[in-house]
């Protein structure tokens, strides 16, 4: 439900992932990893419900 | 409408002689028109402020967080269904309650009937049946009830109260299937961008004055997590994010639990249609677990239990 609405506002799918791996996998870790930074890096950097530092002279 | 508000009278008067309940929850006029507020009566001799019309859009379901005393209260349909999310949630115990139920025939809503008399001073208000008539300086309009419905109101199939002690009429023929989330099924056809300018647009005017929060019978936390400092979980500016986090996580905690009564659109000074939020939660939550709040006291809220059957696709 929290992917739903987080998606709903308009994150945009695959920059929010959710994942299960217990301690002994750490092959499907890696596997997650990779997938998540290649679904992330190919969105780009996000702009939206992001709170820039104020500009300070 | 009008008689409901004699029969609230009688039922209080009753109720408070024969010691029945410490005190009564129900509305009464405002000092405006259009803007009942709610009052708590505890003696028999006042219970002729006590009043019904349309326009007690506010959910009373607030003032009967943690009490201890025995409490008789006025309850539409979306409101009783708050008092059993109460009750679930252990607020407030079944047998301190008195529950005066009344079939809502849907509240209107002020700013609709103030953008029809394009924004002059509403004076005073009278209603009739299917009918209500504003006066104002110069001018008189009588208009239909049904087009002027409150927004959640007007998509409602839970009309009359889900838990009562006594009625104060018959009930109300309830709708079968309205299309309560059409608007949120457009802003799922949006692609994310346009979903990031509506969303930003929806909530730009926000004051994050927290009327919608303190006007939800939900958000009786005893600090809210905009008002803790330590730690300071959102900031207090009106930066776009610190405002988006603020109504997002806000309808986040009333996921599961939400009746859609519209108090919190209500309330809001700027006009700021929040339920947008809180409706796709309802959405979501009648998709995934068949649920939707207060209907019963039997049954946990979906985000209070596990099932090995709940939904998670979204897990990898």
């Amino acid at each position: 439900m929290l992917k739903g609405l987080l998606e709903h506002v308009g994150i945009e799918p695959g920059r929010l992932h959710f994942s299960w791996i217990s301690s002994a996998e750490a092959t499907k870790f890696v596997e997650v990893a990779n997938t998540v930074a290649e679904e992330v890096k190919a969105l780009g950097p996000a702009n939206y419900f992001i709170k820039k530092r104020a500009e300070v002279a | 409408m009008l008689e409901y508000a004699e029969k609230i009278r009688e039922t209080a008067a009753r109720l408070l002689t024969d010691k029945a309940v410490d005190v009564f929850i129900g509305y009464r006029k405002g000092t405006v028109p259009m803007m009942n507020e709610p009052v708590l009566i505890d003696d028999p001799a006042k219970v002729d402020t006590l009043y019904w019309d349309s326009f007690c859009a506010l959910n009373l379901c607030n003032y009967l967080t943690k009490r201890t005393d025995k409490i008789g209260i006025v309850a539409t349909g979306c409101n009783s269904r708050n008092i059993v999310t109460h009750i679930v949630e252990n607020q407030i115990q079944r047998d301190q309650l008195y529950i005066v139920g009344i079939p809502c025939e849907g509240m209107i809503d002020h700013r609709a009937v103030l953008r029809e008399v394009k924004q002059q001073e509403i004076l005073e208000i009278s209603e009739d049946g299917p009918q209500f008539t504003v006066k104002g300086d110069g001018f008189e309009k009588t208009l239909d009830k049904d087009k002027f419905l409150q927004n959640n109101c007007s998509t409602c199939t839970h009309h009359n109260p889900v838990i009562y002690d006594e009625m104060v009429g018959e009930p109300v023929e309830e709708p079968a299937e309205t299309d309560a989330y059409k608007d949120v099924e457009t802003i799922e056809g949006m692609a994310p961008e346009k979903r990031q300018r509506f969303f930003t647009r929806l909530i730009s005017r926000c004051l994050r004055c927290y009327a919608c929060r303190n006007a939800c019978p939900l958000c009786y936390c005893p600090t809210c997590f905009v008002d803790e400092s330590n730690p300071q979980w959102v900031g207090k500016s009106i930066d776009p994010a610190d405002t988006m986090t603020f109504h997002f996580l806000r309808a986040y905690h009333c996921a599961g639990r939400c009746t859609d009564c519209g108090a919190c659109e209500r309330v809001c000074p700027v006009g700021i249609r929040m339920r947008q939020f809180t409706k796709k939660l309802n959405k979501d939550c009648r998709e995934l677990f068949s649920w939707e709040a207060g209907l019963t006291l039997e049954q946990r809220p979906p985000l209070d239990v596990y099932n090995p059957d709940d939904y998670n696709d979204f897990i990898k």
